[in-house]
C-alpha cells in the first residue's frame, strides 16, 4: 500500500510571456502518488491543475514547457523521455479519462475501433480475444447491449455512455494508473452520481491508483482518499480526504468550502471577495494575501512555505493556519435571506403553456398552427407573484431554458397563454410585443463570453439599453452607467474595459447590470451560476438576492444545480421532459414526500462530504422524447405502480406542506415509502 | 438517403432550367435578334429574311423557347452561325479540350494541395511550413495572366523549353495534346493547389489542436499512425466542399488561361463566341457551365454525406 507509483518533485511548468518574460503555471509542486490510492486535485480555474495532471503523464500543452524539476513513475522522469519511450507507458500505464468524452472520441471511428486500437497497442491478444475483451470491457462499464455498441460511432451515445467508452477505453490497458480529468463535469446530476460510483467500483476493484482532477469538491469528495487543493499554481493544502473537507485548516480551502451552497442549508453561502490571481502577477508574499482575512503584514513580504503538520498527516502553505484548528462548526453556516412567501400580486401568469421543436408542414405554416401531439414541453401552469424567486430545475432536456425563452418572446408557444400584469396576454411572437413589456422582462444568460459583444467596452455595452429604453445621453446616461456598475459592485474604471479584460465573475456582473439597467420587472436568469468557479458564485447568487431585496425585481431562475436552486430560490418547480412533476415553496420540495424525480435528483447531489454518499435510485437512461401519454417520468421511475402510470397522466395532489406533486401514488403513501 | 439525393438532383435540375430561362430572355430582351446582331451591317431584305427563316425567328418567343429546351434536353443544342455547323460538332472537341486540361491540373493539384497542405500543418512556424506557405501566399496572390505570362517568358521565350503558345486545331488527339498542356496546367494549378493547401492547412490545424488528437497521444497511439487515422479522415472531410469549389473556380481561370496560351478549350469558345456574336453557341455554353458547377456541387454534397458518420446516421434515423 506504501509504494509510490509516481512522484512529482519542484515541478515548475510555465510559459514566455510576450515580452519574454517567464511567466510559471505551476510553481513548485511537489507530490506523491501511492499504489492503490486516490488522490482528488481540486482547484478553480486556472489553479493549474489540469496541468499538472497531463505533466503526470509526461505531456505539455503546446506553448508550456518545463522550468524545472520532475515526473518520476518508477523513478524514470516522464518529462526526459522520447515520444517512443511515452508512447509505451500512455495507455499502458498511466491512462487518461477526458473531461468531455464527446469530444474526446474521434468521430470518424466507431467505439470498437477505438478500444481496439488501446488493446492492439497495449496487449498482445489477437483478434478474437481482442472482439471478446472490447465486450468484456463495454460490459464492465456496465453499457446496455455491449456487443452492438462497438459498432456505434460517438456521436450516437448520450453524455454518460460516452463517459463509459472512455472509461473502458482507459482500462484497455490495465494502467497501473488512473487519471481523471474532470471526468462527470458536463453530465446530468443522476448520470454523474452513476459515472462516479463506476469509478468507485472500479478503483476498488482493479486496484489502480487513481488521480481525480476536478472543481468540484462534492465529486472529490466522493472517491478520494486524499486531496490536493491548488491556488495559483500552487498546493496550498495537503492531506486525508476526510481532515481536508471537514476540518480544513487553509483559509482558501476553508473559504471555497463555505461558498458551495448545500441541500441541508437553506440561506446563501458566503463568498469569497476577489478572484484569483493571474499568472506572473504575483512577486512577492503569499498568492492568497488579498484574499485572506487571516492576512497579516508578513503574508505581504514572505510567501509561506508548504508545512508539514505531523499530528494532522497534512501539508499546508498558510502562516496563520492555527487560527483555522477547532473551526469547523462554522462551516455549516449561511448568510439567511429575505424570502418570499407568497405576498404580492401575480405579475406573470404561464396558462397551460405547450411549446413544440417540430417543424412545420407547408399547410400548417399557411394557417399559422402547430400541429404536434406530442410536443417538447406541455401543459405548463405558474403563477409568479411579484418579487419571488421562482426556480425551474430538471435535467438537459427537461424544458427548463425552452419554457424560459418563450416567456422571452424567443421562442412561440404552440398553446396556452403568457400573461403578464393583470392578465395582459403577451403574445408569444417578440415582434408584437410592446416596448414596455420588452423593457419589463429582461435576459441573464448562462455564459457571459457569448453574451457580451467581444468587441464593445463596459460603456456600450450597459448604454445600449439605456439608450433604447429610456432616451439617455450625455452626462445622464454616464451617471446611470456608474450607478449601475456601483449597483453590481464593479468600480467606475470598468467602463473602458472590454470584456476579455474581466474575470468570469466581473463579466457576469456586467451582463447582470445590462438587465438591471432596463430596471426590469421579471428577470429571466438561464443557468446563470453554471459557467462560473464556486467562490465566484456565491458572489454572484448574493450579489442577485442583494438586489432583488432592494429593488423587488422578480427572478425566474433556471437551474441544473439543486443546491444553487435551494439557495436562491423561493419557490421551486421541478420539470421532467417538459412536463410539470412538482412545484412549492423551496423548503418543502427539499423535504420528503417528493415527487419520484425529485427524489431521484436529491438522492443524486453531490454534497462535499465523504459521509453523504450519493442514493442511486433510478436507472441514468437518457429519454429522448417524452412518452405520448400517461406520467412523463414513467420510463425512469423507481417507484412506478403499473399499467395507470403508461396510460393516464397523474394528477395534482396537495401536500400538507404546501407543495404539490403530480402522481399515481397516494401523497401519503408516498411519504410513508420515503421515511 | 436515396431520397436526399433524388433532392439534391431536382434542384440541381431546377437550377439548370432557371438558368437556362434566363440565358434565353436575356438574349431575347437585348435589341434586334440573332440575325441582326450576327449579320450586322448586312441585316436586310433576304439575307435577313434567309436567316430568320433558317433559325426560325418567325414563331413566338415561347414556342421557341419550348422546341430549344426540348432540344436540349435531347443534347442537340442547335447550329451555330458562324460556322454555320451543329453545335454539337462544335462544342465537342472543345469540351475534351477542356475537360483534359482541368483533369490533369486536377489530378496534379489536389494531391499535391493535400500533400502541402499536411506539411505545412505538421511542420506548422517551422521552415518547411514558413517556406511553402510564403510560395503559396505568393502564387495565390498573382493572378492567372500575369503567371501564366511570365511562365510565357520565362519558361518559352529566355529558356527556350516549351513552346509558348499552343498551335494545334481543336481536334487533336490526346497525345498531341498532352505535350502542349504543360504551361497551362501549370498556370491553372498554381492558383488551385495554393487555395486548397491553405484550407487543408488550416483544417489539419485545428483537429490537432482538438480534444481526441490529445487523447490519441495520451493513449499512445504513435504519431503517425494518429496523423492518418485521427487526423487526416476529420481534417480533409471539410476540404472536400473547398475542392469544390476550387474546381468550379477552374472554370472562369479556364477562360483566361485558354486565351493566353491560345489553347482551344470552351473558354477560348466563350470568349470567341461572344466576340463574334454567335448567341446559340453562347447559349450552350451558359447551359453546359452551369451544368458542370451544379454537377460538382452536387457530388460534393453527396460525398460528404456519405463520409460524414454523423449525416449518414442522421439521414437513416430519419
Amino acid at each position: 500500500m506504501n509504494e509510490i507509483i509516481e512522484s512529482v518533485k519542484n515541478l515548475s511548468i510555465g510559459f514566455n510571456s510576450q515580452k519574454g518574460k517567464q511567466i510559471s503555471i505551476l510553481r513548485n509542486v511537489s507530490t506523491n502518488i501511492k499504489k492503490g490510492e486516490t488522490v482528488g486535485i481540486v482547484g478553480e480555474s486556472g489553479s493549474g491543475k489540469s496541468t499538472l495532471a497531463l505533466a503526470m503523464m509526461g505531456y505539455i500543452k503546446q506553448g508550456l514547457f518545463p522550468l524545472k524539476g520532475e515526473c518520476l513513475f518508477k523513478s524514470e522522469d516522464l518529462l526526459k523521455m522520447s515520444s517512443r519511450q511515452l508512447e509505451k507507458i500512455r495507455g499502458r500505464k498511466i491512462a487518461m479519462i477526458p473531461q468531455n468524452a464527446g469530444q474526446a472520441l474521434t468521430p470518424n471511428l466507431k467505439i470498437g475501433y477505438q478500444i481496439d486500437e488501446a488493446l492492439k497497442l497495449h496487449t498482445d491478444l489477437n483478434k478474437r480475444e481482442r472482439d471478446k475483451k472490447i465486450s468484456e470491457l463495454l460490459n464492465k462499464v456496465r453499457l446496455p447491449s455491449p456487443e452492438t455498441m462497438a459498432f456505434r460511432y460517438p456521436h450516437e451515445l448520450s453524455g454518460g455512455q460516452q463517459q463509459r467508452v472512455a472509461v473502458a477505453m482507459a482500462l484497455a490497458g490495465k494502467p497501473d494508473l488512473l487519471l481523471l480529468d474532470e471526468p462527470t463535469t458536463g453530465l446530468d446530476v443522476t448520470t454523474q452520481a452513476h459515472v462516479l460510483e463506476l469509478l468507485r467500483f472500479i478503483a476498488k476493484d482493479t486496484g489502480t491508483s487513481m488521480i481525480y482532477v476536478s472543481h468540484d469538491l462534492g465529486a472529490i469528495a466522493q472517491v478520494s482518499d486524499r486531496i490536493v487543493v491548488m491556488y495559483a499554481g500552487e498546493i496550498v493544502l495537503e492531506g486525508p480526504a476526510r481532515k481536508i473537507l471537514k476540518e480544513p485548516i487553509h483559509p482558501y480551502t476553508y473559504g471555497l468550502l463555505k461558498s458551495i451552497p448545500k441541500l441541508s442549508l437553506s440561506g446563501l453561502p458566503a463568498s469569497m471577495p476577489g478572484s484569483q490571481p493571474q499568472p506572473g502577477s504575483i512577486n512577492e508574499g503569499c498568492s492568497f494575501y488579498d484574499r485572506c482575512n487571516l492576512a497579516t503584514d508578513n503574508c505581504k513580504k514572505n510567501s509561506p512555505d508548504l508545512e508539514h503538520i505531523k499530528e494532522l498527516d497534512t501539508n499546508v502553505r498558510c502562516f496563520n493556519y492555527k487560527e483555522l484548528i477547532n473551526q469547523n462548526n462554522n462551516l455549516q453556516t449561511s448568510i439567511t435571506k429575505k424570502s418570499n412567501n407568497g405576498e404580492g400580486n401575480e405579475i406573470l401568469k404561464l396558462k397551460d403553456v405547450s411549446i413544440s421543436y417540430a417543424k412545420q408542414k407547408f399547410f400548417d405554416q399557411l394557417l399559422n398552427k402547430i400541429s404536434d401531439q406530442n410536443p417538447t414541453v406541455k401543459d405548463i401552469n405558474i403563477d409568479i407573484k411579484k418579487g419571488e424567486t421562482i426556480a425551474l430545475v430538471g435535467e438537459s432536456g427537461s424544458g427548463k431554458s425552452t419554457i424560459l425563452k418563450s416567456i422571452a418572446g424567443l421562442l412561440k408557444t404552440k398553446d396556452g397563454q403568457i400573461k403578464f400584469e393583470n392578465d395582459r396576454i403577451l403574445s408569444s411572437n417578440l415582434k408584437m410585443r410592446n416596448p414596455n413589456d420588452l423593457r419589463a422582462i429582461q435576459l441573464i444568460f448562462q455564459n457571459p463570453d457569448e453574451s457580451l459583444n467581444p468587441n464593445h467596452t463596459v460603456e456600450q455595452i450597459l448604454s445600449q439599453p439605456l439608450k433604447l429604453y429610456f432616451n439617455l445621453s450625455g452626462e445622464e446616461l454616464k451617471k446611470n452607467i456608474i450607478d449601475l456598475l456601483k449597483k453590481v459592485r464593479l468600480g467606475e474604471f470598468y467602463m473602458s474595459r472590454y470584456p476579455r479584460q474581466l474575470s468570469g465573475g466581473e463579466k457576469q456582473r456586467v451582463a447582470v447590470a445590462r438587465a438591471f439597467a432596463a430596471k426590469p420587472d421579471i428577470i429571466l436568469c438561464d443557468e446563470v451560476t453554471s459557467a462560473l468557479d464556486v467562490s465566484v458564485q456565491a458572489a454572484v447568487l448574493n450579489l442577485l438576492q442583494q438586489l432583488k431585496e432592494d429593488l423587488g425585481t422578480t427572478y425566474v431562475f433556471v437551474s441544473h444545480d439543486l443546491a444553487v436552486v435551494r439557495a436562491i430560490s423561493d419557490r421551486v418547480a421541478v420539470l421532467y421532459q417538459g412536463r410539470l412533476c412538482e412545484i412549492g415553496p423551496s423548503q418543502n420540495v427539499y423535504k420528503f414526500p417528493s415527487h419520484p424525480y425529485t427524489e431521484v435528483l436529491l438522492g443524486a447531489v453531490l454534497e462535499p462530504d465523504p459521509d453523504i454518499k450519493p442514493k442511486l435510485v433510478a436507472e441514468d437512461i437518457v429519454e429522448e422524447k417524452p412518452p405520448e401519454k400517461g406520467c412523463s417520468f414513467q420510463g425512469r421511475c423507481p417507484r412506478k405502480i403499473g399499467d395507470i402510470c403508461n396510460s393516464e397522466v397523474p394528477p395534482w395532489q396537495i401536500g400538507e406542506n404546501g407543495n404539490a406533486i403530480r402522481c399515481h401514488i397516494n401523497i401519503e403513501e408516498l411519504a410513508s415509502l420515503q421515511q | 438517403m436515396l431520397l436526399l439525393i433524388l433532392k439534391r438532383i431536382g434542384l440541381g435540375l431546377i437550377t439548370l432550367f432557371i438558368v437556362s430561362l434566363i440565358t434565353f430572355v436575356g438574349v431575347e430582351v437585348l435589341p434586334g435578334d440573332a440575325c441582326t446582331t450576327y449579320l450586322e451591317r448586312e441585316a436586310y431584305g433576304a439575307a435577313l429574311d434567309a436567316c430568320i427563316k433558317r433559325l426560325g425567328l418567325d414563331v413566338p418567343a415561347y414556342e421557341r423557347y419550348l422546341d430549344w429546351a426540348s432540344n436540349v434536353v435531347r443534347g442537340d443544342f442547335g447550329y451555330s452561325l458562324s460556322g454555320e455547323m451543329p453545335i454539337n460538332e462544335v462544342l465537342g472537341p472543345r469540351v475534351k479540350n477542356s475537360l483534359v486540361l482541368a483533369s490533369v491540373s486536377i489530378l496534379i493539384g489536389i494531391p499535391l494541395a493535400i500533400v502541402l497542405g499536411i506539411i505545412t500543418a505538421l511542420w506548422r512556424d517551422k521552415l518547411p511550413d514558413i517556406m511553402i506557405s510564403t510560395i503559396t501566399i505568393f502564387s495565390m496572390t498573382i493572378p492567372e495572366f500575369i503567371s501564366a505570362t511570365l511562365l510565357i517568358l520565362i519558361v518559352a521565350i529566355w529558356l527556350g523549353w516549351l513552346p509558348g503558345i499552343v498551335i494545334i486545331p481543336s481536334d487533336a488527339t490526346f497525345y498531341e495534346l498532352l505535350s502542349n498542356i504543360i504551361l497551362p496546367v501549370v498556370a491553372i494549378s498554381m492558383i488551385m493547389t495554393a487555395h486548397m493547401a491553405r484550407m487543408v492547412r488550416s483544417s489539419v490545424i485545428q483537429v490537432m489542436a482538438s480534444d481526441y488528437v490529445q487523447m490519441a497521444i495520451l493513449k499512445g497511439v504513435p504519431y503517425w499512425k494518429m496523423v492518418f487515422r485521427h487526423v487526416l479522415p476529420n481534417a480533409l472531410l471539410p476540404a472536400i466542399n473547398v475542392v469544390a469549389l476550387t474546381i468550379a473556380w477552374l472554370l472562369g481561370g479556364v477562360v483566361v488561361t485558354e486565351v493566353v496560351f491560345n489553347y482551344p478549350g470552351l473558354g477560348r469558345l466563350v470568349i470567341e463566341s461572344i466576340s463574334n456574336r454567335d448567341l446559340p453557341v453562347v447559349q450552350a455554353l451558359a447551359i453546359i457551365l452551369a451544368s458542370i458547377y451544379v454537377g460538382i456541387n452536387l457530388i460534393a454534397d453527396l460525398m460528404t454525406l456519405m463520409l460524414n458518420p454523423r449525416l449518414k446516421s442522421l439521414q437513416i434515423r430519419k
